[in-house]
């Protein structure tokens, strides 16, 4: 059976150039950054050329680029360390509720340990909004943490404006641009963004390594506490086949964005009109326009998430769902939640997200089989006869 | 994460649909919470001749309805009173810790139809004394992970 890959949001294969550029650095050049003698030096060039090329491909001297283990920990990094660095200017943070679980919890850590945290409401699209935004600040106010792409509904926020409110206020600005990466043209200084994260495995790099933009004179505390790595800002022998191939999937990333964009456009503009003409009772979620290139997300009303990722799997398609059984949780994802989409309509959630090597026939096979497992599905459930009238 | 067998059941469930003329029906669960059971039954001489269900929910809610199907078809309806959710969990290889409740489920529905049957009929079941109709739905467990 063919399968088919639709879950890039959720992780990316590595690609073949990114691979073959890391696999050196298992075995040849395996020295140790920090050491003196040729080996060190090798993995500390190749560690500096692939921090420059990361950091050019957002518009930031290299030296504002610093690898973490992840996103999660450029997150955490963010707003712990801003937070804790700032206490002289106040104790409040404004983010909002559809953020990553990476940070999500670290604000309620945050909240525990005494800082105050605003969670802005989104609207059905899952945008903020710019004056609710700007009316929460107040004068213990010391960042706005906001993200770019959300990783389930696909919703893009107005980083820029955001960043000019930010600025205007004297506000330090951090966003969370993990499934920005390579999906949408990036600028520190066009979006006047003061922090940001990155994650490689996004982007058809490596799991497991990960960046934090910090752009110069930002008062931030460490995370990772030890030897003198990253400038004496994040502790720990960096991973350098996990850098290498970041750098490698940036940089590939960075070449081909606009190509990808136009691809991914289309496939997803095709995926989800061919569900909502070809499914009744269907509905998608999130910005028509301002999201992510290659997410769809969609709600099928009657039946439940996780029954139609299993049906999906048996036809060999790979999605996620944000349904309260596919998280194990009592409710239905946060973000979908946040939409104001009903727990019974939001159990019935899938997420579809398209990469790089997906085909337009993927996407009609895509179409074909939902209109089967979801028929399927329905004439199980006793939600449906009741709409339908037949009993 | 599942058994064989609950992926049989799940992609091949038996027993669905709906009995006209049902002798009794059961149904149990919360929209909310993401799944409701619904069990049909027929009678005779005390013994379940069909049962049917409609589920909305997991594969595991409908790989345990599909099989409590099975187990029950052909009982009297005293011995299908004695059937528990652990039984459920067992002719399905297991479960789940997080989705034992689809058993428990499957158990409720079946009680709530035979319930229903013995309400319109003016009967008494050993096995539904103190029985109390009104839901008490079992919940997940939380843990949560994102990408
Ligand atoms: C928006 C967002 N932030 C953060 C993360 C966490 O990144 P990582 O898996 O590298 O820790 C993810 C993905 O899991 C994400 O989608």
């Amino acid at each position: 059976m063919k399968r088919i890959y639709m879950d890039y949001s959720a992780t990316t294969p590595v690609k073949q150039e990114v691979l073959d550029a890391m696999l050196p650095y298992f075995t040849e050049h395996f020295g140790n950054a920090s050491s003196i003698h040729g080996y060190g030096q090798d993995a500390k060039k190749a560690l500096e050329a692939s921090r420059a090329t990361i950091a050019g491909t957002i518009g930031a001297p290299a030296d504002t680029f610093y690898f973490t283990g992840g996103g999660s920990e450029a997150d955490n990094w963010a707003l712990k360390g801003v937070m804790k660095a700032n206490k002289n200017k106040g104790n409040h943070l404004i983010t909002c509720k559809i953020e990553h679980h990476g940070i999500l919890h670290t604000c309620e850590t945050l909240e525990k340990e005494g800082f105050e945290v605003t969670y802005l409401d989104v609207d059905s699209e899952g945008m903020i909004s710019l004056e609710t935004l700007e009316a929460a600040i107040k004068p213990s106010t010391v960042m706005i943490s906001i993200m770019f792409v959300n990783n389930e509904i696909g919703t893009m926020q107005p980083i820029a404006e955001i960043g000019k409110i930010a600025r205007k206020h004297g506000l330090i600005f951090h966003t969370d641009a993990v499934q920005a990466l390579g999906n949408v043209r990036i600028n520190v200084d066009e979006l006047n963004v003061d922090l940001m994260s990155f994650s490689a495995h996004k982007i058809y790099g490596p799991k497991g390594i990960g960046g934090l933009y910090i752009r110069k004179g930002i008062k931030i505390q460490n995370l990772i506490e030890g030897g003198a790595q990253e400038r004496k800002r994040r502790a720990g022998t960096e991973n350098l086949p996990g850098v290498v191939g970041f750098a490698k999937a940036a940089e590939i990333a960075n070449e081909n964005l606009d190509a990808h964009i136009e691809k991914l456009t289309y496939l997803r503009d095709r995926l989800v009109k061919g569900i909502l003409e070809s499914v009744e009772y269907s509905k998608s979620n999130g910005h028509p326009t301002l999201r992510h290139p290659g997410n769809v997300n969609v709600c099928f009303e009657f039946i439940e998430g996780e029954a139609l990722l299993l049906s999906l799997n048996a036809k060999g398609i790979a999605g996620s769902s944000g349904s309260a059984c596919t998280s194990g949780s009592l409710d239905p994802s946060h973000v979908l939640m946040s939409i104001g989409l009903p727990h019974e309509i939001a159990h019935g959630s899938l997420r579809l997200s398209l990469g790089d090597f997906n085909t337009e026939e993927e996407v009609d096979y895509a179409v074909e089989s939902l209109v089967e497992v979801v028929h399927k599905l329905r004439m199980m459930s006793p939600l449906y006869d009741k709409v339908k009238g037949g009993k | 994460m599942y058994t064989d067998i609950v992926m049989d059941h799940f992609m091949n469930p038996r027993n669905v649909g709906e009995i006209e003329n049902a002798d009794g029906i059961g149904e149990v669960g919360n929209i909310k919470c993401g799944d409701i059971m619904r069990i049909y039954i027929k009678v005779e001489n005390d013994v379940i001749e069909d049962i049917k269900f409609k589920t909305f929910g997991c594969g595991s809610a409908i790989a345990a309805s599909s099989v409590a199907t099975e187990i029950i078809m052909g009982m009297t309806v005293e011995d299908a009173l004695k059937v528990t959710n652990k039984q459920v969990i067992d002719a399905l290889g297991g479960l789940p810790p997080v989705k034992i409740h689809c058993s428990v489920l499957a158990e409720q529905a079946l009680k709530a139809a035979i319930y229903d049957y013995a309400t319109k009929n003016n009967l008494e079941f050993e096995g539904l004394k103190g029985y109390n109709p009104v839901e008490d739905h079992d919940h997940h467990d939380v843990v949560d992970i994102e990408f």
